[in-house]
């Protein structure tokens, strides 16, 4: 561990872009075109840049000093200091860390000079800009925190920063709906995140140690050492921390904020919802990797889940019609996937998944957007078509990141997607995994097809006043880097017959994470890999014939599995029972008992009203002593003194 | 009777009944003169007191106060019939519970 | 000797009184606490005061009664042909209060040993030997009583002038 101090600049140079942008904010609200665009522009993308550079520093730092585990900033701020333990804060970069700030600052750098174009009309533009720094400022805290509680601020403020941007166009009642629900269903996760803290806590502070000493409880490395304390509650804690990684990744049963989370500008969707703040769940279980070994339970149901939700978002997938919603889709099944390789212990390939993931991820939806755009604002394929004749560069970006995410090779998706299904092969326990697995990426080819014919080959559905063209420069250089990255980062992951798995080596460095290898021969991998290629391959020739050629089949296939195919377009009627489970009786609860019952009659009526009451009332009644005549008042007299005096006796 | 003589205790109990029987008629009676006429039976009361412990102690100094006490109930007396004088032209009754302005 | 002249003023003063408080007639009042003013000027010379005595007589049953009887007369008040003054109950009450209050008087002159009356020396009670006090040392009290006379006849002519 070296103690470095430029790293605390990685974080608190998007902070700073942060106040400053909102003071530019602030300000346009007072008097207009006080504040230019390209002020605020510069700051915001300014200071994402420097992040980026400082990362790559402590990456060049990290290659080129094996011997250094980490660097650290430890203790810069100190919270409690107890009786035999302390609370502090600082930053850490191990390995795992470094890639993780690699993609988040040259990812979020990427999509905050995509947006320079895509927001420039928008009125709130600085705002926007304030909060997409503010959201990084606090990704960056999470995968730099080197305690559990600062991962957990950063988790918080992510958040925050999710549901600010969601409902980013507020005044339309949907969207700050939709930013609603993904705060609320987050905060679910936050709950169960606590409580894990709690126990967590609890395990350490009824240890009574010897000689106090000022150790970090929630420090990872402390954990790592003393993980064997946990023991007993290892599997509750891990499961809470799960349930938490549930709800910040949109894996089933808290998905649903996920596709309402489209409700906010595309570059948000492309960065919160793709690449960054939905992975932090993943990186929460890769980090903790030593406590979710001691809990096989746990990592069963996460592998579960994980294929679980993969396979029914992938279905769901396959009948939506808005575009957005397709991709979100996408990256809940995605997400599934990385939790399955989670589940099966392989920690490592789901980081891999997570780091390819986000590059054609965020490109889908940049492409995404600047169809939307071109497009004025239409998001259902169904009015689209035809875009490749005169949105050519943008079509080709889209096919390239089609083919990744259905994992062809040699595209990034095909290494890291076909690493997860060989080692989910390789556990005989997970064998039905395994085929369900493979399914869900055969459907991932499908449904991407499916998107990619419907909206930029055939004919052209949509009204023809519009004219799409392709986006400004600031809008497509993106989306080109992006492309070159997908293309590339897949040789990181080299599996072990075509050459060496370089992302497992710089992981396994510093003992950062645990990696697997399959242990299998040579031919079973080529087979599996033909396989799932294989597969990937037919699903996606098959939507292509379906959508092209034969277009009459699948309006035949709606009316004749009717009822099948109804319940998937709904999303499995999933919103449908929560509202009617939770929400319903809630909102009863809170408006007739809560409101009516307690706060109007007992705090109200009783407490405030009553005193008032009761005040008159003494009043009133000892009014009545006041007759005004001369006669009783002699008597008060009389009374008062013969009470007195008798008192003074009696003393 | 030379079985019973009479010592300062008579007299402290005859001035204590009259205190008594002067307070009971202010709160009793109605009418503000007789109201007032109690009122001098009660400093009336207080000076028999006083003259009782003059002679008992053989010190003329209650004799000196007895004589302040007659100065000051005049001067009330004359300021309080001026007061009822006063009362009886406004409200045209000298009866207390006609004045109940101050009532509640 | 002197005790039956006691009982007997002492029982014509306590009977004035009683029958004042109960007279409806406010005249009939005033006269009465005349000649209770009377009873207990014979009380003052039992008790050797005759100076105290003489100014009772003077000052109380022969100025203030007389202002009375002159108010009454001026008020013209007749016979107060009203509902009695309190309820019977309120009178128990009042009663028992003031008895009350009586008792703990009682109780509080036991204090005093019970001893008779000292010998009187020649002249107590006499105007030399109250003039000898009051000039020295109650000489202040003297003078502010006076001021306190003035302000008196001033605050009585003005409340008595008519309005205009």
């Amino acid at each position: 561990m070296q103690n470095m101090n430029f790293i605390l600049l990685i974080p608190l140079l998007p902070l700073a872009g942060f106040c400053l942008n909102s003071i530019m904010a602030l300000l346009q609200t007072k008097q207009k075109e006080v504040t230019s665009q390209i002020t605020v522009s510069r700051i915001a993308c300014g200071s994402v840049l420097f992040s980026f550079l400082l990362s790559c520093a402590a990456f060049f730092i990290l290659f080129t000093e094996p011997h250094v585990a980490a660097l650290q900033y430890p203790a810069f701020l100190e919270w409690m200091a107890l009786e035999h333990f302390s609370i502090s804060f600082g930053f850490l970069i191990d390995h795992f860390t470094c890639i993780m700030l690699l993609f988040i600052t040259g990812v979020g750098f990427l999509i905050h000079v995509y947006s320079v174009g895509y927001m420039k009309k928008d009125p709130g533009y600085s705002r926007y800009m304030a909060f997409l720094n503010l959201f990084l400022f606090f990704m960056l805290v999470l995968v730099m925190a080197d305690s559990l509680l600062v991962l957990f601020i950063g988790w918080e403020g992510v958040g925050l920063c999710s549901y600010l941007l969601i409902s980013f166009w507020f005044t339309d009642s949907e969207k700050a709906k939709a930013g609603k629900k993904a705060f609320v269903v987050n905060r679910i996760g936050d709950f169960a995140f606590l409580i894990a803290l709690f126990i967590t806590g609890s395990c350490f502070f009824s240890l009574q140690s010897e000689t106090p000493s000022a150790e970090n409880i929630f420090h990872f490395s402390y954990l790592a050492k003393n993980a064997s304390v946990l023991i007993p509650h290892i599997t509750l804690i891990t499961f809470c921390l799960f349930i938490g990684a549930t709800g910040k990744s949109a894996q089933i049963p808290l998905h649903i904020w996920l596709p309402d989370a489209m409700a906010g500008p595309t570059p948000v969707s492309a960065l919160i919802h793709a690449a960054t703040m939905v992975t932090a769940g993943v990186y929460l279980v890769a980090r903790l990797h030593f406590l979710f070994i001691l809990s096989p339970f746990t990592l069963n149901i996460i592998a579960c889940l994980g294929v679980l939700t993969a396979f029914f978002a992938a279905l769901i997938a396959c009948t939506q019609y808005d575009i957005k919603k397709i991709l979100a889709y996408s990256t809940i099944s995605q997400l599934g996937l990385m939790f399955l390789a989670l589940g099966v212990g392989a920690f490592s390939t789901a980081i891999f998944h997570m780091f390819t993931h986000a590059f054609f991820k965020a490109g889908l939806f940049l492409c995404a957007g600047s169809v939307i755009m071109a497009l004025h604002h239409e998001q259902d394929i169904r009015h689209m078509g035809g875009l490749k004749k005169t949105m050519p560069l943008t079509t080709l970006m889209f096919l390239i990141f089609t083919l990744a995410i259905s994992g062809i090779p040699p595209f990034s998706g095909f290494f890291s997607k076909d690493e997860l299904l060989t080692l989910v092969h390789s556990q005989a326990q997970y064998a039905s995994y395994y085929w369900l697995a493979l399914f869900t990426a055969g459907l991932t080819a499908f449904y991407m097809t499916r998107l990619f014919v419907t909206v930029f080959l055939g004919q052209a559905r949509f009204a023809t006043t519009c004219q799409p063209q392709e986006p400004p420069s600031s809008m497509t250089i993106p989306l080109i880097l992006l492309a070159l990255f997908t293309l590339g980062t897949g040789f990181l992951g080299l599996p072990p017959v075509f050459g060496h798995h370089w992302l497992q080596g710089w992981l396994q460095q510093g003992s950062s994470v645990t990696a697997h290898t399959a242990g299998i021969t040579t031919t079973q991998e080529f087979f599996l890999m033909g396989l799932s290629v294989g597969g990937s391959l037919f699903a996606l020739s098959l939507a292509y014939v379906l959508y092209t050629k034969k277009a009459g089949l699948t309006p035949k296939f709606k009316t004749s599995a009717k009822n099948v195919y109804t319940l998937v377009f709904q999303k499995f009627k999933i919103d449908e029972c929560y509202e009617f489970l939770f929400v319903r009786p809630i909102k009863f609860f809170s408006e007739h008992i809560l409101n009516k019952n307690i706060d109007q009659g007992l705090i109200d009526g009783l407490f405030v009203n009553g005193m008032a009451f009761a005040a008159r009332f003494f009043g009133r009644s000892l009014s009545f002593a006041q007759t005004g005549l001369l006669n009783n008042y002699a008597f008060y007299l009389l009374l008062g003194l013969t009470v007195v005096l008798i008192t003074v006796v009696l003393m | 009777m030379t079985l019973f003589p009479v010592t300062i205790h008579h007299y402290l109990i005859l001035s204590a009944l009259l205190f008594c029987l002067g307070f009971i008629g202010i709160i009793i009676r109605r009418n503000l003169l007789i109201i007032l006429m109690c009122l001098e039976v009660m400093l009336n009361a207080v000076n028999l007191t006083f003259v009782a412990l003059a002679r008992y102690y053989l010190q003329e100094d209650g004799h000196i106060i007895t004589l302040f006490v007659m100065a000051i109930a005049a001067v009330e007396a004359a300021i309080g019939l001026g007061i009822v004088l006063t009362l009886f032209r406004n409200k045209e009754s000298v009866r207390t519970d006609r004045f109940t302005a101050m009532k509640g | 000797m002197a005790d039956y002249l006691f009982y007997i003023f002492s029982f014509i003063t306590v009977l004035t009184v009683l029958l004042m408080i109960f007279q409806k007639n406010p005249l009939a009042s005033a006269l009465l606490l005349i000649l209770g003013f009377f009873s207990l000027a014979a009380l003052y010379i039992l008790l050797h005061a005759p100076f105290i005595a003489a100014l009772q007589i003077l000052v109380y049953a022969g100025a203030i009664m007389v202002l009375f009887v002159f108010v009454i007369m001026l008020l013209n008040l007749k016979k107060t042909v009203s509902p009695p003054d309190t309820g019977w109950i309120k009178k128990t009450l009042i009663f028992l209060v003031g008895s009350v209050l009586f008792l703990f008087f009682v109780f509080a002159f036991f204090c005093i040993p019970e001893t008779l009356f000292p010998a009187v020396s020649e002249g107590f009670g006499s105007p030399e030997k109250i003039g000898e006090l009051l000039f020295s040392k109650y000489i202040i009290a003297f003078e502010l009583i006076d001021i306190l006379l003035l302000a008196g006849i001033v605050g009585a002519v003005l409340l008595g002038k008519k309005e205009t």
